[in-house]
């Protein structure tokens, strides 16, 4: 035992394995991913960015009931509503302060028509905080720019919800 | 010739400091480069979380607790939602609780690769932390996969969970911990015995079982120091009981045995990862009252009461019973406590938080004074403090 630390010791024994493990490690398959141009998976219940979903006629599912806007933690969310002509109860205001949103995916749980959703965008960065003030317009735009991807997401997790 | 004044320098460490893990402020008082004292200032990430709370209903402030110790969200979940189960009295289903375990134990892991490397990288070895945080994006993959966000995964809710895992997920859990012992094998190789490390650990800020005890330390803390406490073991919640793992204790309680502690605990995670995913049994992931767990979507589309059930948790929430309690988590860096109490309505009368990092914290001049500045950044990583939960 004495005489094993000894020669340890005077030829550097352990710095010597670890130094062996990095070259090892040299010569592996690379784990990184060249980001912009790589990324990694995501699961149909990654709570990016948000949307706001039509059905397939076009009419807005948001019928204004304004459940995300009471569970949401951070107070995030704004809404008003209206009659609209024809009856139908409507939004006339829906926005999301996105700087102060924690992800939570807390409203598209509440949401009894699947109307606020939490799509797979997560790469929304802006060069000003006053382009993460969304509004309807914004919101509905993104549902209709992720739809086929928003549909199938909620289709591949209907079994758990 | 006047009288020489010798005056102790007084030096500022951090919060801008990579080794300060955060936004800790350190005045050292300091005798050449020997430490008279330490003074940690704290509260430069101070949130409100605590008040917080109070204007929040149960369901609204798990997500808050994601936030304390973001290196292991789930942990402290763990904590309130068992906080809220002991209040309300609630059933928890079988498959709930190891789906919990689960994951607690896959946030220890996460936690100790942080600290494990990133208190290699403050003491001179890069090389640790590029290699194993590829484990920890795994582990975060999975957490991904189970509630749809990497860290803050809002998932153990009171009552339950938020949903089922899916499919596979399970089996790749279980290949993944198959193969993470070999990673903890070439961690150990680089680190355990190398001489740079141990020079810079072995007898380093040492905490006698007596000392550890008087400053309130727990978790691999403590049991460096050679105290058998586990939360785990002591008080099992979930289904900690019929989990076979062992208590690694330490001898010396400096530096380098929290270290191997730590090193000891994630091999004993892997275990109860294993027994977890070989015991889980099918059944429902959360208590079937709905007055507390939203019903499902189908069921609330075809059926009154559910919708209406739906519509009161996540508008009004639901009533806790007056009463009070304190319910303590083994989290990775230690005794993760809540003191809940209820006043009868459905937002928290109050809600304190025990974070371990700050009792750990608040030793830190005991440790420190004595050694070298560089030493102190040596205690510093050992302790393990994360600022989002000593702030709060």
């Amino acid at each position: 035992m004495f005489i094993k630390r000894i020669i340890t010791s005077v030829f550097l024994l352990e710095l010597l394995s670890g130094l062996f493990l990095t070259l090892r490690y040299f010569f592996r398959a690379k784990v990184t991913l060249n980001y912009p141009f790589e990324k990694g998976p995501l699961s149909p219940r990654f709570r990016g960015e948000h949307a706001l979903r039509r059905y397939p006629n076009g009419e807005e599912r948001c019928i204004a009931c304004k459940l995300c806007e009471a569970i949401c933690p951070a107070q995030a969310i704004t809404i008003e509503a209206e009659a609209r002509e024809d009856g139908s109860r409507r939004t006339t205001r829906y926005d999301i302060d996105m700087v102060k949103c924690i992800y939570c995916g807390l409203c598209q749980e509440a949401c009894p028509v699947d109307a606020i959703v939490e799509g797979p965008n997560f790469e929304f960065a802006t060069e000003t905080r006053e382009e993460l003030l969304y509004d309807k317009e914004r919101l509905l735009a993104n549902g209709d720019r992720w739809e086929t991807e928003l549909a199938a997401r909620i289709e591949a997790d209907s079994a758990y919800r | 010739m006047p009288d020489q004044q010798i005056k102790n320098f007084t030096l500022n460490f951090g919060p801008q400091h990579p080794a300060a893990h955060g936004v800790l402020r350190l005045v050292l008082e300091m005798d050449g480069e020997v430490i008279d004292r330490a003074d940690p200032h704290i509260g430069l990430l101070h949130r409100g979380t605590e008040k917080l709370i109070e204007n929040k209903t149960y369901l609204q402030a798990v997500p808050y607790f994601d936030r304390l110790d973001y290196v292991a969200p789930q942990n402290q979940e763990h904590a309130f939602a068992l906080a809220v189960e002991r209040l309300a009295d609630m059933e928890v289903p079988p498959r709930a609780q190891y789906i919990r375990v689960l994951y607690a134990e896959i946030g220890r892991i996460l936690n100790h690769i942080l600290n494990i490397t990133a208190y290699a990288m403050d003491v001179g070895a890069m090389t640790p932390m590029l290699w194993a945080f590829e484990h920890r994006e795994l582990l975060m993959e999975f957490c991904e996969r189970a509630s749809g966000a990497r860290l803050h995964m809002a998932y153990f809710r009171p009552g339950g969970v938020a949903q089922d895992l899916p499919a596979g997920l399970l089996d790749d859990i279980s290949s993944w911990a198959n193969e993470y012992p070999k990673m903890i094998d070439e961690l150990e190789g680089l680190l355990t015995d190398n001489r740079i490390f141990k020079q810079r650990t072995v007898d380093v800020g040492i905490v006698s079982a007596e000392q550890a005890n008087d400053w309130a330390f727990s978790g691999p803390n403590l049991r460096a120091s050679g105290v058998a406490w586990d939360l785990r073991k002591s008080q099992p919640y979930d289904v900690y009981e019929k989990m076979d793992f062992d208590i690694p204790i330490g001898k010396n309680g400096d530096c380098y045995d929290r270290y191997l502690i730590r090193m000891y605990e994630m091999r004993e995670s892997l275990k109860i990862i294993h027994q977890c995913v070989k015991e889980i049994p099918p059944g429902p992931i959360s208590t079937d009252n709905n007055k507390v767990t939203p019903p499902s979507r189908e069921e609330m589309k075809h059926s009154m009461e559910a919708l209406i059930h739906h519509f009161k948790l996540y508008t009004e929430g639901y009533h806790v019973p007056e009463g009070e309690t304190y319910t303590a988590v083994e989290a990775p860096k230690g005794e993760f406590g809540v003191f809940l109490v209820s006043d009868g309505t459905n937002k928290p009368y109050r809600c304190k938080i025990r974070a371990p990092g700050f009792a750990h914290l608040q030793a830190l001049d005991m440790m420190s004074s004595g050694h070298m500045l560089a030493d102190v950044v040596a205690n510093i990583g050992s302790i393990d403090v994360v600022f989002g939960e000593i702030d709060r």
